[in-house]
């Protein structure tokens, strides 16, 4: 459907006119980047791609593309992208959005949504905090992180969004790191054209709440091994790694959810079962 | 409307049916036999079904109601109560009430009926069912319980055949014993102490439908354009779903069950956003989930639809059971000022018209519309005539690709904007639930808030509503204004409270949001009281009316809540009683 473009796209030719509302040295500017230059790999027209998300500093980046955008409740991009892409298969659906929002509050979504295998892909700016709010403890943050609301650290282990990823069947899971934008675009390149639900884990420093995420640069390192479509291997894999393995970890083969079919029958046939 | 007080003889024209027994024992099928057989014979009817609280296998009765006329609820009382056995039976006495006139048949096999039952004077009637299917090689005792209620009734021997054969479509030998177990009670039914021939029925049953609630509503959001669904089950909501689900893959639609109310209005959100015209079904509880996304419906004018199949609350309530007691929530329950459409069907067959036209004005007003159903509705079979197509045509109003300068919340007159959908080109947008400027950009500005409120409740009120925003029937100083499920049973008590010499006006609400207060000063002009009947507890309806309206007639509250279902009866003596006070 979609014709040879006259122009050739460039990551430009997907950003706004609206200027972020983030920090400067923030980490989502690097996904904004990362996104941009992907889709102009792509070369997907930007009103065919829609870029949905919840609430939350991450959150904010539909409305930063020139793409259709969705900035719904906090917690449901997945839900809202579920139904655009279930509802319209035509589009190509990157849900996006914070730890909190998709961990969180949004975290039984998170688990259907692996599940279900929509085609679409799912970007996860994790800053171990919830930004927005002004600095309280995610699902990801360390336990002895101390914050106002939480004195002393929550004492809760981390939630492992890659791992759960895989026990609820997620068909593709990538880490990538903000700070290399181009290895995050490759790996939101593969993850769209990856059939199914694609789950791209970010790391995207919050430099505000937690600066001492600057040090990420010197921590992040390219995986060693490739990639791998068995899930056992890549189980232990994402249990043992060091929190920065940067790469594709695991690309299944599973069969995407089924959207609506051609209509076979007009509204009013419907009628007939009623009839006496 | 013709009334059931000419009920006697062999002219019956309402006949009340009960038939209970435990799990296994095929009341259910029977009735629908029973209500089935009534309709091809040329008869209206309805049919309710309760059941104990055991998930399955439980105790459980069909109640119909068998009439010459199109009927809206239940009358005041049963004719007969059939017990195939008496397991637990009592749980269901305030439900199926007797009387002196009434007969109570059980088979003397399955011992004496309950003393609970005999103290409503009901005349207690013995039947050998269990002797009698055993006769029959494979025969079932409800098949027996059927023929016996069929000629209790005076139904045509061929129309209850043609039911059972429409039912076992695999026919055989099942099929012929079914119906000689039907014969056997066909004749034991000669010798019972007293029927109720239904007098001839009036008109055939082409042209008429047997359809519950659930379905109507679910019929009305496909014919309104409806072709996407995600859900979570809940009862009373769960069939309207369940019957949506393979209908909607016909007519190249979809349905997603949804992880939890929260996930299916979302979903319904975004794939209205991408053009869809989509809705969700739920009860109460799941209402109560989906609140904060209807404001971003609101704030974002995405269209979408929610059916409230209404049941006894708050919280769990009783989950099989009806009332209206959803009334605040679904005016009020969105939390800053979200102008939406709350709409309330008045009958079975309007639940298909209230429906498609809640999808309509919600795609053409590009806001969140709430269709008020309830238990009582949704989970009832009835016989009815064909719900006329009020032809409701208006959609959503898109913009055109690459206009210039598109600004997506754009202040019209109307305060209706063309909508662009993902694949327009040069057009794109952030639909947003933080509060914007036109273009759709955030903003905190008073000036940007105050005029996107204004624009929000604008539009709704810059079409003209028409003739559907209620039924307005009959003349007098004196009115009842009632919504929903009410309205059948207060229709039946006017019906008879006219040979009492009382004339009077009804109003049943429709549009319950956005308020039409000249209308309805219009409809009550010269009415110097009015009685305001529902179903709840704390009279929501008529504090909706206080709060809404300057109504200058003196209005006096009738309410009680579920889960028993009001009868005319109860009706028809309170009207009397406020009409002479
Ligand atoms: C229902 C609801 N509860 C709470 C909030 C407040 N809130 C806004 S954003 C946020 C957390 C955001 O954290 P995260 O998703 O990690 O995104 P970040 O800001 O770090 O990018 C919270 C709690 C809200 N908007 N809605
Ligand atoms: S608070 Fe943190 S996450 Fe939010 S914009 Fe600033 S740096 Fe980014």
């Amino acid at each position: 459907m979609t014709a040879v473009p006259a122009v050739a796209y460039t990551p430009q030719s997907y950003k706004s006119e609206v200027k972020p509302v983030w920090c400067p040295g923030c980490g989502d500017y690097s996904v904004l980047s990362a996104v941009t230059k992907a889709l102009a790999k792509l070369e997907l027209p930007p009103e065919q791609v829609a870029v949905v998300s919840g609430i939350g500093c991450s959150s904010r980046i539909p409305a930063y593309t020139n793409c259709y955008g969705f900035h719904g409740v906090h917690g449901r991009a997945l839900a809202a992208a579920t139904g655009l892409k279930v509802a319209r298969p035509d589009l190509t659906v990157i849900a996006a959005g914070g730890d909190g929002d998709g961990y969180s509050i949004g975290g039984n979504h998170f688990l259907h949504a692996c599940r279900r295998n929509v085609d679409m892909t799912y970007i996860v700016m994790d800053n171990r905090v919830y930004g927005m709010t002004k600095g309280q403890p995610s699902p990801t943050t360390e336990p002895d992180w101390d914050s106002k609301l939480s004195p002393h650290g929550t004492g809760l282990r981390e939630f492992h969004p890659l791992v759960i990823a895989l026990a609820s069947g997620a068909n593709f899971i990538a880490r990538a790191f903000a700070g290399d934008p181009n290895g995050c675009a490759d790996l939101i390149v593969q993850a769209i054209r990856t059939p199914g639900f694609s789950f791209v884990e970010v790391l995207s420093p919050c430099v505000t709440f937690r600066p001492e995420q600057r040090e990420w640069k010197t921590m992040a390192h390219p995986a060693a091994v490739a990639p791998t479509d068995d899930p056992a291997r890549a189980a232990r894999r994402l249990m043992t790694d060091d929190g920065f393995n940067i790469g594709i970890l695991y690309a299944g083969n599973r069969a995407p959810y089924r959207s609506a079919q051609a209509a076979r029958v007009s509204p009013a046939e419907l009628e007939k079962e009623f009839a006496l | 409307m013709n009334t059931a007080t000419s009920n006697k003889g062999d002219n019956a024209t309402s006949v009340s049916l009960a038939l209970a027994g435990s799990g296994g024992a095929g009341v259910m099928t029977a009735g629908n036999m029973l209500l089935e057989a009534a309709a091809l014979a040329g008869y209206f009817g309805l049919m309710t079904r309760t059941s104990g609280p055991q998930i399955r296998g439980g105790e459980a009765a069909a109640m119909l109601r068998i009439a010459t006329y199109a009927v809206d609820g239940p009358d005041d009382r049963f004719d007969a109560l059939i017990a195939v056995d008496w397991l637990n039976i009592t749980r269901f006495s305030a439900e199926i009430p007797l009387d002196a006139d009434s007969l109570l048949i059980g088979d003397p096999a399955q011992g004496a009926a309950p003393e609970a039952l005999l103290e409503s004077g009901a005349q207690s009637v013995s039947v050998e069912f269990k002797t009698l299917a055993k006769s029959i090689k494979s025969g079932w005792p409800n098949m027996v319980a059927l023929g016996l209620l069929a000629g209790f009734a005076g139904l045509p021997q061929d129309a209850v055949e043609a039911a059972i054969a429409k039912s076992m479509k695999k026919g055989g030998d099942a099929l012929a014993a079914s119906i000689a177990a039907m014969h056997l009670g066909l004749s034991a039914a000669q010798k019972l102490p007293r029927r109720m021939p239904l007098a001839p029925p009036q008109g055939a049953c082409s042209g008429r439908w047997l359809v519950t609630g659930n379905q109507a509503a679910g019929y009305g959001a496909i014919r309104g354009g409806v072709r996407f669904v995600a859900a979570y089950p809940i009862t009373p909501a769960t069939e309207l779903l369940e019957w949506m689900a393979p209908a909607l893959t016909r007519v190249g639609g979809t349905l997603v069950q949804a992880e939890d109310e929260l996930a299916s209005i979302n979903m319904i959100l975004g794939a209205s956003y991408g053009g869809v015209p989509s809705l969700t079904a739920t009860s109460g509880p799941g209402l109560s989930l989906m609140i904060e996304a209807l404001g971003l419906g609101v704030t974002a004018e995405i269209p979408l639809v929610v059916v409230d199949v209404m049941r006894t609350g708050p919280s769990t309530g009783i989950a099989t059971k009806t009332e209206q007691g959803d009334v605040n929530i679904a005016l009020y329950g969105l939390h800053g000022d979200a102008p939406h459409i709350v709409v309330a069907p008045n009958s079975i067959g309007d639940c298909v018209r209230a429906t498609q036209w809640a999808v309509t004005l919600a795609e053409s007003l590009q806001t969140p519309a709430i269709v008020l159903s309830d238990q009582s509705f949704g989970q009832a079979r009835a016989v009815i005539d064909q719900p006329a197509d009020l032809a409701f045509t208006s959609r959503r109003k898109l913009a055109e690709p690459n206009a210039k300068d598109y600004k997506r919340y754009l202040l019209t007159d109307s305060g209706v904007s063309p909508m662009a959908v993902p694949g327009m080109a040069g057009i794109a947008y952030t639909a947003d639930g933080l509060e914007h400027n036109e273009r759709g950009t955030p903003s905190s500005q008073a000036s940007d808030h105050l005029a996107q409120l204004d624009k929000r409740r604008r539009k709704l009120a810059s079409i003209d509503y028409g003739d559907y925003w209620a039924d307005v029937e009959g003349e007098g100083e004196l009115a009842v204004i009632t919504f929903g499920s009410c309205t059948g049973p207060v229709r039946e008590a006017f019906a008879r409270a006219k040979d009492d010499g009382l004339h009077a006006r009804l109003i049943s609400l429709r549009l319950l949001s956005p308020v039409q207060p000249e209308r309805l000063a219009s409809a009550l002009a010269g009415v110097r009281r009015a009685l305001i009947v529902e179903q709840n507890h704390s009279a929501q309806f008529l504090r909706y009316l206080r709060a809404e309206y300057d109504i200058a007639a003196q209005m006096t509250s009738f309410h009680r809540p579920g889960p028993l279902p009001f009868r005319p009866d109860e009706i028809h003596r309170r009207l009397i009683d406020w009409s002479r006070s």
